[in-house]
């Protein structure tokens, strides 16, 4: 039996946080007796990922998704349980640990400001010792993968946000990491960057078998990438399967879309009729009950087309969470 | 393939790859100094109004006291003070209040995540920042040394003593305050410790005036605290007139209290970042 490459039981982080009331007197008092308060950010989480998978990470913020990320890269030490990665225990942060993994985080810039990229990968490769030969070729690959030449000439400061996060994950690869930690990298970017950089990391995930965790708000990043995902909400564990199957346990509905020979049909008797476009109708209708509404319609109506669909992505999230 | 087998960190060529390390650091540092060639002159122009108004006052002093203060005439005077802008240039280290910046900015997130020491990557890249300094302090010194006059006639070995001990006084303050930044990871007012640092070291380490001029008691508790080997020994090495012995007995302490220190250091930020929260990304 192969050992998964993430293997968590129980993780727990506890932060302890000062807090009072506002005022001059609260503030008096605070000076004599503090007043501590523990957040449970992350509360005896348990999952395993195989070698290779690409599974999302998805909740509201403060969740506890970043703080999971930081514990499995080493950033935070864990109150309780049990994390390893590639076999190693995290919270030591070995060396040899910590040159197989990455860890992205969107809007963190970790390259030498006021000097070309080029000078941070150089950097990049004295520190995780790369040799040159091995450097030059991954570092090219990365840069023609992320379509780069004409920016890692430029002082960093002079990238727009886009052209910095794809420099930026150029120089967190260039050591080849097995486990890639991916915290909102497409944050802020505008579609056509969103679609590039999800492109390389399904093909940096396909010709490294690289393991890849990654947290998002983009659902199309998620859809694009995983076929797993990992729900979590208040530090807990509410869901982790396939994607598909996400919308099967906390959707209650599904669409259905629906063009009729009278495209000004009133067809609220058949769902709630959740858009109208032209002569489309989506129609939002019980689970249970969407065979016998499709049924109805096409008995009842002269049904040009119909479709019958989950809900969107985003509209199941929202509802898993809608539901805690 | 991935596996979940551990690949070692390749051990072979270590030293190599240290040194590596360090030159590339130092290369990237200067390389950035280079972009504010302006911003550094100003910096050097400010660096040296200190010492200037330490040397204006106590040459004046000592004119006025027919010459010799405590036995240190005008011209000697000036020789402290013009080595002292070369040192004091030397011993500028990645100081204990940026550690709270460094930690809210999220750039010591990233610096954990490499598998090499962040204290590595401060000591390279203010090596390497003071090539720039130096080059820099160059015409400065030329032209003090034009208006004032320093008596500085040193002997080989004081040269050789006074290089090894401006890099020792560079890693030993580096070791305090590296030390008195880890305050950062329990508290938010490290600053306030950082102050009173400052003013010690100010006034026990030769900083303001050369330790002769300080009361008995005071050059006695002074020879009990790292102060003085950050600026008081480096300075002295090159202008004062130590014998062989007191020279190596120098560096040797020098050496200890670097060790003492980096060993509290490390003790430190072993147990610093068991409390680090992680907050600035």
């Amino acid at each position: 039996m192969v050992d998964p490459v993430v293997h968590v039981a129980g993780l727990t982080k506890v932060f302890r946080v000062p807090e009072r009331e506002a005022g001059l007197a609260a503030a008096a008092r605070s000076l004599v007796r503090r007043r501590w308060r523990e957040v449970r950010a992350v509360d005896e989480i348990s999952f395993e990922i195989a070698a290779g998978e690409v599974v999302g990470f998805l909740g509201p913020n403060g969740a506890g998704k970043t703080t999971t990320l930081k514990m499995l890269s080493g950033l935070l030490y864990p109150t309780g349980g049990e994390a390893r990665v590639l076999g190693h225990r995290p919270s030591r942060r070995e060396r040899d640990y910590l040159r197989r993994m990455t860890l992205v985080m969107g809007n963190r810039n970790q390259l030498q400001w006021d000097l070309p990229a080029l000078d941070s990968f150089e950097l990049n490769r004295a520190i995780y010792r790369v040799p040159r030969e091995q450097f030059r070729a991954t570092r090219d690959e990365l840069v023609e993968l992320l379509e780069v030449g004409d920016l890692v000439r430029k002082p960093v400061r002079n990238l727009s946000l886009g052209e910095r996060m794809k420099v930026e994950i150029v120089g967190a690869l260039l050591h080849q990491p097995q486990v890639l930690f991916l915290d909102e990298p497409t944050i802020g970017l505008d579609v056509t960057m969103q679609k590039r950089i999800r492109q390389f990391v399904a093909e940096y995930n396909r010709r490294h078998g690289a393991t890849v965790l990654l947290t998002s708000h983009y659902m199309a990043d998620v859809v694009a990438l995983c076929k797993r995902v990992i729900v979590i909400h208040h530090g807990r564990i509410l869901f982790d399967g396939a994607l598909a199957a996400l919308a099967d346990e906390f959707a209650a509905y599904k669409t259905i879309g629906v063009v009729v020979e009278n495209g000004a049909a009133p067809l609220d008797a058949y769902g709630e009729v959740l858009h109208r476009e032209d002569e489309r109708v989506i129609l939002r209708v019980p689970k249970n009950e969407t065979a016998r509404v499709a049924a109805r319609l096409l008995a009842e109506q002269e049904v040009l087309d119909l479709t019958i669909e989950e809900p969107p992505i985003e509209d199941v999230i929202e509802l898993v969470f809608a539901q805690q | 393939m991935i596996t979940t087998d551990a690949a070692p960190f390749p051990q072979a060529g270590r030293v190599r790859s240290f040194v590596d390390f360090y030159l590339t650091t130092m290369r990237t540092a200067v390389a950035t100094q280079f972009q504010y060639r302006a911003a550094n002159y100003f910096y050097m122009l400010g660096m040296v109004a200190e010492p200037v108004i330490y040397l204006v006052v106590w040459t004046t002093i000592a004119k006025s006291s027919g010459g010799s203060v405590n036995g240190i005439t005008a011209d000697e005077f000036a020789a402290y003070y013009i080595v002292w802008t070369l040192v004091r240039n030397m011993n500028v280290v990645f100081g204990a209040p940026f550690w709270e910046w460094r930690i809210r900015e999220g750039q010591f997130s990233g610096q954990l995540l490499r598998p090499l020491h962040p204290i590595h990557y401060d000591i390279a890249y203010f090596a390497g920042w003071k090539v720039v300094v130096v080059t820099l302090w160059i015409p400065l010194a030329i032209g003090l040394s034009l208006v004032f006059h320093p008596a500085l006639h040193p002997t080989a070995l004081e040269v050789c003593v006074f290089i090894v001990a401006i890099w020792g006084a560079y890693l030993l303050r580096t070791a305090i305050q590296e030390t008195i930044g880890m305050l950062n990871f329990w508290t938010t007012r490290g600053a306030a410790v950082f102050d009173l640092y400052m003013a010690t070291e100010l006034l026990l380490s030769g900083r303001l005036v050369p330790l002769q001029l300080m009361p008995g008691w005071v050059q006695t508790l002074a020879n009990f605290l790292p102060f003085k080997w950050t600026f008081w020994f480096p300075i002295e090495s090159l202008v004062g007139d130590m014998s062989t012995q007191s020279l190596l007995l120098g560096l040797g302490v020098q050496v200890l209290w670097i060790v003492g220190m980096f060993t509290v250091f490390r003790f430190a930020f072993r147990y610093a970042i068991r409390h680090y929260s992680a907050v600035g990304g």
